[in-house]
């Protein structure tokens, strides 16, 4: 019988980050899934990135994952959206050709050491003495190991609505792994159930391009992951349409018809990327949404409709679809959906995304309530890496609020838990300034390279940056008066004295470019990493502001409660808060602060019980002699 | 060690002032208050009501007839099972009480705030509140006192809770615009924006510009000035009613600032004594003392002439002294006419004073901030001006964090230990 150190259960962008980051720390791994040749399959919109999840993209390939490259491999239209915007808050997006990206996932799993691919459905378990001892095949097999890491998506108990009609299963053409279900059900674990949906799939030869304003890719150079050195595929033209009074006269005659509003769902959905129907419920006032026509790939008239996702009857999807410009005559190929699914509580998880009922389990992507293919990958990073790390007994990189979106959505989902899938948001990051897209190999591979999840192209690539970099702050550090920038024509005030290169970037209509005559060759320009560093000296002094919050932070991050720490027995606590605190099981007092409805007043009554228990285990300890 | 201030313990203190008075209040808290109160009392009390009751030593020895009053946590002031003694007033009774109660297994004598810590750590106030409870223990006069009970009663947290609110509203909309713009065509910021932004920052400005709680504590500075033997420090003795000052017709006879407190129905005024100013002393000591004067002319919220009209300091009220005087010097804009000696004049200064005072002091009844308050808002208020000025949407949403932050620590989010000892320090045993 084979025996692993982890293995993984699903195929999908969770278990694909989560095999291999196992597999990179030096665990002997597994991956299963149902199908091999579904393996990095996009289940919907076939992008990656956007605002704060082109974050997390960058982040995981920092630490060596496969999304980033993936991204690359597939892109057929590149966006920074919010380029308006302060740099902390560019979302790096692509378009991927889903069969190019599949291929470059498959290619990049297939590659990676230690790490085995095995078909079959998982039907259960198995567990020895409350542990994970392995995993059991629908066919009775099994496979020891561990650790399991659960990366299943929505096929916990997923039920599929479109219309009056209902099928049971993840994904049109796929089953719902419906014993595993039973099995986590019986464990008692929290669960709750959760609905998505997907918008119907046009056939992009019966649509007008012609009628509608393009958007274009856009013509700069960068890519998602810091190793691929070009955009390799040729770019393609996005179309925009909207939809039109006409459209949600139809929908509304039509409300009675959607399981949204017949009740056949109740699970909560996505705010922030909500189905047309519900668009025009809350919104009703308005005259048209922006729909993006995006192209599914080179070698497909596959075209997705972004921004109508639904679950109306097939009928009522082709009127509203026609009645939108551009698509008056235009095919529907595959209706759009909506998915009702199970997923675990995630307060239930450790930080490292450990249940903490089941040793050994670890839970990642879609399971814990998040929706998207960027925040299933970056979880399947942290438990890859934790759970490959308690394998070989290293500890993997330590990830903070302070230094990744990673961080702060891992943080965010076991203290707060969900009540709609949870989606990345810049938002959601109090420390936002440091966290940048493009700053995100300078945040984290050091910290890849000392865990030992980083391959020797990245680490040398690294160090090269490195190098560069010790270049440039040179450069950066070179004064300059102001009389002499006054004198090249540049707007400062002539008295503003002599000041570093680094300072003046700060000033309002200063930048790299105007600084060239001083900074002189000693910083490349046109790389990434200048414009990076420019950023940095903007943005230095609120950095040095919230390094003094950070400091309490981590003063207060040091005070440890244990998972049985009695909240009921602290005076002064509601009910309510009691409850939230025993669910959430904050790792340190920093935690519990951020525990929703946690109060001033109650924080402060934790400190001092907390404080009090650390005295008396003190006194009871025996004296060394 | 276990640290005697935490909870867990049962502690006791004299709650009331000290020893001899009318009554004697000992308060219990903790745990063990229950079994305190069936020790003393010798039975079960009904809660929150008052019981006269005859209290024992564990010898059955009668200390007192007492009022018992009964609270179980957490509806009590401390959020702990509380027993309240209220005792005859004299110093043996009280200490017997109070030893008798300390020799009971796992009661001890409350540290410095420690009832006021508890209820802190009991969610029963928040930090502002415990503050303005600090100030109204150490208040000297009627004003101060209604200003601390102003905080305490949670004026302040309350007016924080609302601006929070305000923030969370703009942070929201600046958050809208950052996550969403380019996705659905959520607008830009919204119109009245700015508007609220910088209506905000004037609320702030407005609590900023009022006077500050020490302000209550220090008194508003009058100090007199003058040349030697104008008769400053005669009008001080005539203000402060004492003999404080020594007077006498050798000039120079005052060489270092004299300062005295007085609370004029309620309002506190600290007066100054000063040498008298000239340029040509030739005695070293005296030298110094024309220095020291000088530095309290600038330090004063309002400074008496006594010299030659309009020399001395800007918005320096001109006396016009000893008018009783053969050689009195009449001045043509002097705000008042005075003399030590009859005491005409001096309490038309006071009143006049008095209300001059009135009006750079907190009102009554509305909380006014201490240093470490002021601090916070301050930082507020700068953080609200550069959102203002900042045309960078991140930089906005970065200074309206700050802001948040700044209010959360205004009410005890983020409070360090140390934070807690040195306010908790401040209060008497029993509060
Ligand atoms: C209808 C729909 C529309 C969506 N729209 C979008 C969108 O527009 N944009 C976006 O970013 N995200 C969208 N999402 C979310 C996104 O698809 C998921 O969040 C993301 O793919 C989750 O990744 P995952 O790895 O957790 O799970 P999945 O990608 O779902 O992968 C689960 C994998 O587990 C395998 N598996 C499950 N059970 C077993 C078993 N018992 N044994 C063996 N293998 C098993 C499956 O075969 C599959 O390979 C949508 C999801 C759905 C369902
Ligand atoms: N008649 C009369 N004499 C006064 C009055 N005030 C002060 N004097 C006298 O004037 C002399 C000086 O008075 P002080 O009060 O000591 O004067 P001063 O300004 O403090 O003097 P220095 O401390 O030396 O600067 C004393 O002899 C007082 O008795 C007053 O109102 N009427
Ligand atoms: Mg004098």
């Amino acid at each position: 019988m084979q025996r692993y150190d982890v293995l993984v259960i699903g195929g999908g962008h969770a278990g694909v980050e989560a095999a291999c980051a196992a597999a990179r720390m030096g665990a002997r791994s597994a991956l299963i899934s149902f199908d091999l040749g579904a393996v990095g399959a996009m289940s919907c919109n076939p992008a990656i990135g956007g605002l704060g999840k082109g974050h997390l993209v960058r982040e995981v390939d920092a630490l060596d994952g496969v999304l980033g490259r993936a991204a690359d491999a597939g892109a057929i239209h590149y966006r920074m959206l919010n380029r308006s915007k302060g740099s902390a808050v560019w979302g790096p997006r692509v378009q991927a050709d889903r069969v190019l990206f599949k291929a470059e996932v498959q290619r990049l799993v297939q590659a990676q050491a230690n790490l085995d691919l095995v078909e079959g459905e998982a039907a259960a378990l198995a567990l020895r003495g409350g542990r994970v001892a392995g995993v059991e095949f629908a066919d009775g097999a099994i496979l020891e190991a561990p650790r399991v890491i659960l990366c299943t998506g929505t096929f916990l108990g997923g039920v599929l609505f479109r219309g009056e009609e209902r099928f049971e299963g993840g994904r049109v053409g796929e089953n719902a792994a419906t014993r595993l279900a039973e099995q986590l059900r019986a464990a008692e674990l929290p669960m709750a159930r959760l609905k998505t949906g997907t918008p119907p799939r046009l056939d992009g030869r019966s649509i007008d391009w012609a009628s509608l304003p393009e958007q274009p890719s856009d013509d700069e150079n960068w890519t998602m992951s810091a190793l691929s050195e070009r955009r390799v595929n040729p770019q393609v033209f996005c179309a925009i349409t909207r939809t039109t009074l006409e459209a949600h006269d139809v929908i509304r005659d039509n409300f009675h018809r959607s399981p949204l509003f017949s009740g056949a769902i109740d699970a909560a959905g996505p705010r922030y990327c909500p189905s047309i129907e519900d668009k025009i419920h809350r919104f009703g006032d308005r005259d048209g949404h922006q729909v993006f026509l995006e192209p599914e790939g080179l070698d497909t008239h596959l075209v997705y409709p972004n921004g109508i996702s639904t679950s109306l009857p097939v009928d009522v999807q082709r009127a509203v679809v026609r009645s939108m410009p551009g698509l008056d005559r235009a095919e529907i190929v595959e209706p759009g959906y909506a998915v009702e699914y199970d997923h675990i509580d995630p307060r239930a998880l450790t930080p490292d995304l450990q249940l903490r009922a089941i040793p050994g389990l670890y839970c990642a992507g879609q399971i814990n309530g998040t929706t998207g293919y960027e925040e299933a990958a970056a979880q399947g990073l942290v438990a890859g890496l934790a759970a490959g790390g308690e394998a070989m007994g290293r500890a993997p990189p330590k990830l903070d609020r302070a230094n990744s979106y990673i961080a702060v959505m891992v943080d965010d989902l076991t203290l707060q838990g969900v009540s709609e899938p949870y989606r990345m948001l810049t938002s959601r990051a109090e420390y936002r300034l440091r966290l940048r897209a493009n700053n995100a190999s300078s945040r984290l591979t050091a910290l890849g390279i000392a865990a030992g999840c980083v391959s020797e192209e990245r680490r040398r690539w690294y160090e090269r940056r490195e190098e560069l970099r010790a270049r440039f702050i040179a450069g950066f550090e070179r004064e300059v008066g102001a009389k002499d920038l006054v004198d090249h024509g540049l707007k400062v005030r002539r008295d503003g004295g002599q000041k570093r290169i680094e300072e003046w970037l700060r000033h309002d209509g200063i930048d790299l470019t105007v600084l060239q005559p001083w900074i002189g060759e000693n910083v490349d320009q046109d790389l990434e990493l200048a414009q990076e560093m420019a950023e940095d000296a903007v943005y230095a002094p609120y950095l040095a502001r919230q390094d003094a919050e950070l400091q309490d932070l981590r003063a207060s991050e040091g005070l440890a409660l244990a998972p049985d720490f009695p909240y009921a027995q602290v005076p002064g606590l509601s009910n309510e808060m009691v409850e939230r605190l025993s669910d959430a099981s904050p790792p340190t007092l920093a935690a519990a602060g951020r525990v929703s409805g946690v109060t001033p007043a109650a924080l402060a009554a934790l400190l001092v019980h907390a404080r009090r228990r650390e005295a008396e285990k003190a006194d009871s300890a025996p004296k060394a002699a | 060690m276990t640290s005697a201030r935490d909870g867990g313990s049962t502690i006791v203190a004299l709650s009331s002032g000290a020893p001899p008075a009318a009554i004697g209040v000992i308060r219990v808290s903790g745990p063990k208050a229950k079994g305190a109160a069936r020790a003393l009392v010798g039975r079960l009390l009904e809660p929150r009501r008052a019981t006269l009751a005859r209290l024992r030593d564990a010898d059955g020895a009668l200390l007192d007839e007492a009022l018992v009053l009964w609270f179980p946590g957490p509806r009590s002031a401390t959020g702990e099972d509380l027993l309240e003694l209220h005792c005859h007033g004299g110093r043996a009774v009280v200490d017997a009480v109070h030893r008798a109660l300390v020799a009971l297994p796992g009661l001890r004598s409350a540290e410095a705030g420690e009832f006021t810590r508890r209820a802190f750590a009991n969610g029963r106030m928040d930090l502002a509140q415990a503050e303005g409870l600090a100030d109204l223990l150490a208040a000297e006069t009627e004003l101060q006192r209604s200003t601390a009970l102003a905080s305490a009663q949670g004026q302040l947290s309350g007016q924080i809770g609302e601006w929070r609110e305000a923030v969370l509203k703009l942070s929201a909309q600046v958050e809208a615009a950052l996550d969403f713009s380019d996705e659905d065509d959520v607008e830009e910021l919204p119109e009245g924006f700015t508007k609220s932004l910088e209506e905000l920052g004037r609320a702030l400005g407005n609590w900023l510009s009022r006077a500050r709680a020490e302000k209550l504590g220090e008194g508003f500075r009058v100090a007199l000035a003058g040349p030697p033997n104008a008769g400053k420090s005669s009008l001080f003795n005539a203000l402060v009613e004492s003999e404080a000052a020594i007077t006498s017709p050798i000039a120079g006879t005052t060489r270092d600032a004299i300062e005295r407190n007085v609370s004029i129905n309620g309002i506190p005024l600290s007066f100054v004594d000063t040498a008298g100013l000239r340029s040509d002393s030739e005695d070293a000591i005296e030298q110094v003392g024309i220095d020291r004067a000088k530095s309290e002319l600038d330090r004063a919220d309002r400074v008496l002439w006594l010299g030659p009209e309009g020399e001395g300091p800007r918005d320096a009220w001109e006396i016009a002294s000893r008018s009783d005087a053969a050689d009195f010097e009449p001045k043509a804009g002097a705000r008042f006419k005075v003399s030590a000696k009859t005491g005409e004049g001096v309490s038309e200064l006071k009143v006049a004073l008095v209300k001059a005072a009135g009006g750079t002091l907190p009102k009554p009844g509305e909380a006014a901030l201490n240093a470490r308050q002021h601090h916070l808002l301050s930082e507020a208020h700068t953080a609200l001006c550069a959102a203002s000025d900042s045309t960078d949407l991140l930089i906005v949403g970065e200074e309206l964090r700050t802001v948040r932050l700044a209010f959360d620590r205004l009410v005890g989010r983020t409070t360090t230990e140390d934070m807690l000892d040195a306010l908790f320090g401040r209060f008497c045993i029993g509060k």
